[in-house]
């Protein structure tokens, strides 16, 4: 059987250390764990571990259970709690800095579509420097569940009888400028 | 006021949320401002370039802010809420971190750092009711409202740190503009609380619950439209309401953007407003906007 707890000494609080020195991270070890922020989050009850709890997770240096956590992807960055928060801290920059760690990391939960969606939304703005609508959910479906599509028919004739769905793959005039220039560096 | 508004559209202001980019400009036109669209804009980065690459995130949005000050526009509106905030969230971070600072100045090359910081980021909301000011918008008014109460739903971003569009606890703005050209508006507990964003599309059945809690409560306290400020909030609120009658019944609510119900009141062409473009509550919006004529209010 598997032990179900996790003991102190597992936990890496040198990497705590490293995550509260990122831009948007430094009030992690001012956190009261009053819970302000699991109150507020509109998305907390579908996440395995609610925003107060992924702090002290954090905090405490238990990496893989954080970077690895549907709750960092189930953030839709409304930073409610952010505003909440009596301690001020930056807790959406705090799950976006969990968010790219874990792309990184490659810890992101497996054909789980919202980590696809950002990758897909990263990739079409390096190629093109916008992002069209119906090819991003395209290919996000493509990526993690085609058959999602069929529950999208409904809502795409609805959006293409009032003019809503653009089949134009928009771009910036000059893209290679912006690749060479601007976003050299590839990370995911 | 200034002499004219940069423009960016971002992506959805040219896909699901062309309604919002009519009536705006439409509304601008009406009240006499010019807005200028930068040309060679890109994406913003919105929520999910930010999730992937910090670094870059930022330089796309300081780029969007070159373009602008290049162009000319000391002001950038910015209709989209996402946009919004992004742009004004890398203005924060820029002149917090020396670090993001020196990483934009020099991918840019150009050393206008200082310069980008001066753009300022403004949403439509705030302009009307800074630079016009409820007074005049309810001096311009030429139509007479004969529709029912109005929730004012302002969704999250446009609200939050870095935002100075409205506050963020209890926003009024929307509300007031509305109210001056006569539309009776509900106090709504959930004005500020998150539609899901793109969760409709990623995790469809959370999305469509945060939705669905959203319309009810309109709905229960006596609002028979809401209005929006934030093409992802209007197509959400728009385009899942079928799936929601599949439990709670007879729910048609029109779901409008503040700029369509101005525009409409201040005199605009009916047809630049494009009502046509909504899904849901289409009776009721062609009830309620159907008569064009035009009096004239003290």
């Amino acid at each position: 059987m598997e032990r179900k707890i996790k003991l102190q000494r597992e936990a890496d609080p040198d990497w705590a250390r490293r995550v509260s020195e990122r831009p948007g991270c430094e009030g992690l070890f001012s956190c009261l764990q009053c819970g302000a922020c699991s109150g507020t989050c509109p998305l907390s009850i579908y996440m395995d571990f609610a925003p107060r709890r992924i702090i002290a997770l954090v905090r405490e240096g238990f990496r893989t259970e954080a970077l690895a956590s549907k709750t960092i992807w189930l953030c839709t960055s409304c930073y409610s709690c952010a505003v909440h928060c009596p301690r001020q801290i930056h807790i959406t920059d705090v799950m976006y800095s969990l968010k790219r760690e874990a792309i990184q990391a490659k810890l992101y939960p497996a054909r789980f579509p919202i980590p696809v969606l950002a990758q897909e939304f990263y990739r079409m703005v390096r190629e093109r420097g916008r992002n069209s609508e119906f090819w991003l959910v395209l290919r996000m479906a493509l990526r993690s569940n085609p058959f999602v599509l069929f529950g999208m028919l409904r809502t795409g004739w609805d959006l293409m009888r009032t003019g809503r769905l653009s089949l134009r793959r928009d771009h910036i005039p000059d893209v290679k400028k912006l690749q060479v220039g601007l976003l050299p560096r590839e990370v995911a | 006021m200034p002499p004219s508004y940069g423009y960016f559209p971002g992506c959805t202001l040219r896909g699901t949320g062309v309604a919002y980019e009519e009536s705006m400009l439409a509304l601008f036109e009406t009240l006499g401002l010019p807005v200028q669209e930068v040309h060679d804009w890109n994406c913003c980065g919105a929520t999910s370039y930010m999730s992937i690459d910090e670094g870059s995130a930022f330089l796309l949005s300081a780029r969007n802010l070159a373009q602008a000050h290049q162009e000319g526009h000391q002001e950038l509106l910015a209709p989209c809420a996402a946009c919004y905030l992004v742009l004004r969230k890398t203005q924060d971070y820029m002149q917090r971190y020396p670090r993001i600072r020196q990483e934009i100045h020099e991918a840019l090359g150009n050393g206008h750092v200082g310069a980008l910081a001066s753009v300022r980021v403004r949403h439509p909301l705030e302009t009307l009711y800074v630079d016009v000011g409820v007074d005049k918008i309810r001096s311009r008014r030429v139509r007479e409202w004969r529709g029912g109460k109005v929730a004012c739903y302002y969704g999250c971003q446009l609200v939050r740190p870095f935002a100075e569009a409205d506050r963020d606890h209890n926003p009024m703005r929307m509300d007031e503009l509305l109210r001056a050209v006569g539309v009776p508006t509900v106090e709504y507990s959930l004005k500020t609380k998150c539609c899901g964003g793109a969760l409709t599309g990623t995790i469809h059945d959370v999305g469509v619950n945060l939705n669905r809690i959203l319309i009810r409560e309109a709905a229960r306290t006596g609002a028979q439209a809401i209005a929006t400020v934030c093409p992802l909030c209007q197509y959400n609120l728009d385009a899942y309401q079928w799936e929601i009658r599949k439990q709670n019944g007879d729910l048609d609510m029109p779901i409008l953007y503040f700029t369509q119900i101005l525009g409409w009141a201040l005199g605009a062409d009916v047809r630049s407003l494009g009502f046509q473009r909504s899904i849901s509550g289409r009776k009721t919006i062609q009830q309620w906007f159907s008569h064009a004529e035009k009096e004239v209010y003290a």
